[in-house]
């Protein structure tokens, strides 16, 4: 579904992904894991087109989003869950909602989607006049989560939704990423939270100063020397 | 009732029928400044633009007054839009400094437009309205008109604010500018859609405007600059504090204005507003 090739990008003269190559086929849950800074932020960003692609290419279904401006991108069917959440925290639970819709080809099926969301999420039902920025943390995710649904995609990107939440809302996350996979939504999802975020995947590739240095299914990963000792502490 | 109070009443009336134009006026100019975080200076000049317009095709080229006004708060809108295009969105990441600058460039250059092509002269439309009569009251009808017109104006783009969704999306975008394109927002499209808006509802307060004022080049500056302390008192870019401000002001011109004289209602309403900078530089209900 979508194919990373050789992709190079960064933040100006500030180079942070040096041809990361990487495949998400349709219906399977993938994790980019990594310690911090290792550039698997910038690697959703560049998929999202929010940074331009520096060298390499990546195609959706086929189709190379090099030429394809930010706004655009979801409308090939990716949708993206940024760091932090980021809630328009002035408006209310559903208007997120609404914001999640705002593609034209999305409206029409906004009250069946929202519907939806409501169900796989009830406490967002309840929260649904209230600001966004009153929610919990968990309340938040589970609303970035919700929006970024809103517009029916095809490959869901994932960017930490664990960072800032406190430990037991962690576990609830992970167990939402769980749902969310086995509802068939193709999950692409970048975490620091290495040994969590392999429980709830199929895949993982190890991220590492901007190069994939390891790839697998998710039980090799936990499995491998290289990842216990680096990352897990065993 | 004693006389005196009966003309403390219908001044007070009067400062609210002021007020709701006023707050009309403000809403224009806050929506632009929440959103892109750019002061249009030169709003009351694209009221002024509108005011000829409306104008133009009524008394010059004999459409129905409705009809003009309609194509005057159109044309201001395009005007709007286009400022947006070629005038803003070049200083957008510029200093605060220069985008003041840019659009007080517009403001002295609509001026001497309006100057070239129609002179200096003092026109009106020539619409006589009896004044309604209250008791001993008597209230100007094109007053009254007004406050009702700007009044259905603020409630149609609170709804349009809230119920569409490229009302939603400029309300989304003043708090979270990076993320939109993660909606399947263009950013830009919703700036030139926010400037648009600003400028209707310039159109439509200059239609409510040419009902009452004689139109020349320079009447922006009669309101424009209340228009701006209006905003700067409800604190800039808060709408909701601009329309409590407008009404405030209004009532401190007007009843000042029925204490005193009606310049005195002017300078009490100013000294009021540099008052208030000193004890709320945020405004009234602004936040941070």
């Amino acid at each position: 579904m979508l194919a990373v090739r050789n992709l190079s990008a960064g933040y100006g003269s500030f180079q942070t992904l040096f041809g990361v190559t990487m495949d998400v086929n349709a219906g399977e849950s993938v994790a980019v894991i990594g310690p911090n800074g290792a550039g698997k932020t910038t690697l959703l960003r560049a998929i999202s087109k929010l940074i331009p692609l520096g060298g390499g290419e990546v195609t959706m279904e086929g189709r190379s989003l090099r030429e394809v401006p930010a706004h655009e991108v979801i409308a090939h069917g990716v949708s993206q869950v940024p760091e932090n959440r980021r809630l328009f925290a002035r408006l209310t639970v559903e208007e997120n909602l609404r914001m999640g819709a705002f593609l034209p080809a999305a409206r029409p099926r906004f009250g069946e989607r929202l519907e939806f969301v409501y169900s796989l999420f009830p406490r967002l039902r309840e929260r649904r006049a209230q600001p966004a920025g009153t929610l919990s943390g968990g309340e938040q995710q589970m609303c970035a989560i919700g929006r970024a649904l809103m517009s029916g995609p095809k490959l869901l990107l994932l960017d930490e939704p664990s960072a800032g939440l406190a430990p037991v809302v962690v576990q609830s996350i992970f167990e939402l990423v769980q749902r969310i996979c086995g509802e068939g939504f193709t999950v692409l999802i970048v975490e620091q939270n290495i040994r969590q975020v392999l429980k709830v995947v199929d895949r993982a590739y190890l991220l590492e100063t901007g190069h994939i240095r390891s790839s697998g299914t998710a039980a090799e990963l936990l499995a491998s020397d290289e990842i216990r000792k680096a990352y897990l502490g065993l | 009732m004693p006389v005196f109070d009966v003309f403390l009443l219908e001044a007070v009336v009067n400062g609210i029928l002021l007020g709701g134009l006023l707050a009309l006026l403000s809403l224009g100019l806050n929506l632009v400044f929440g959103v892109i975080d750019v002061v249009w200076i030169c709003y009351a000049e694209l009221i002024m633009i509108g005011m000829y317009a409306v104008y133009v095709l009524h008394v010059q080229q004999g459409w129905p007054l409705v009809l003009a006004m309609a194509a005057g708060i159109a044309a201001v809108a395009a005007l709007g839009a286009l400022m947006h295009h070629f005038v803003i969105r070049p200083v957008l990441a510029a200093e605060p400094i220069n985008q003041l600058l840019v659009t007080g460039g517009v403001l002295f250059f609509l001026q001497a437009a309006a100057t070239l092509a129609f002179g200096i002269e003092f026109r009106n439309l020539g619409v006589r309205m009896p004044p309604i009569a209250i008791g001993e009251m008597s209230f100007s009808l094109p007053r009254v008109i007004a406050f009702v017109v700007a009044l259905a104006g603020v409630a149609a783009t609170y709804l349009f604010l809230t119920r569409s969704y490229i009302g939603t999306a400029i309300r989304a975008i003043s708090q979270d500018r990076q993320i939109m394109p993660l909606m399947g927002v263009n950013p830009d499209r919703v700036f030139t859609v926010t400037s648009a808006l600003g400028g209707a509802l310039a159109g439509l307060g200059a239609c409510l405007l040419v009902l009452q004022y004689d139109i020349h080049p320079a009447i922006g500056l009669s309101f424009g600059p209340i228009t701006f302390m209006i905003c700067v008192l409800g604190g800039l870019g808060n709408v909701l504090g601009g329309l409590v401000a407008a009404f405030i002001f209004a009532q401190f011109i007007s009843v000042g204005g029925f204490f005193f004289h009606i310049e005195w209602g002017y300078v009490i309403a100013f000294a009021f507003f540099i008052a208030v900078m000193f004890w709320r530089p945020q405004g009234i209900l602004g936040g941070k």
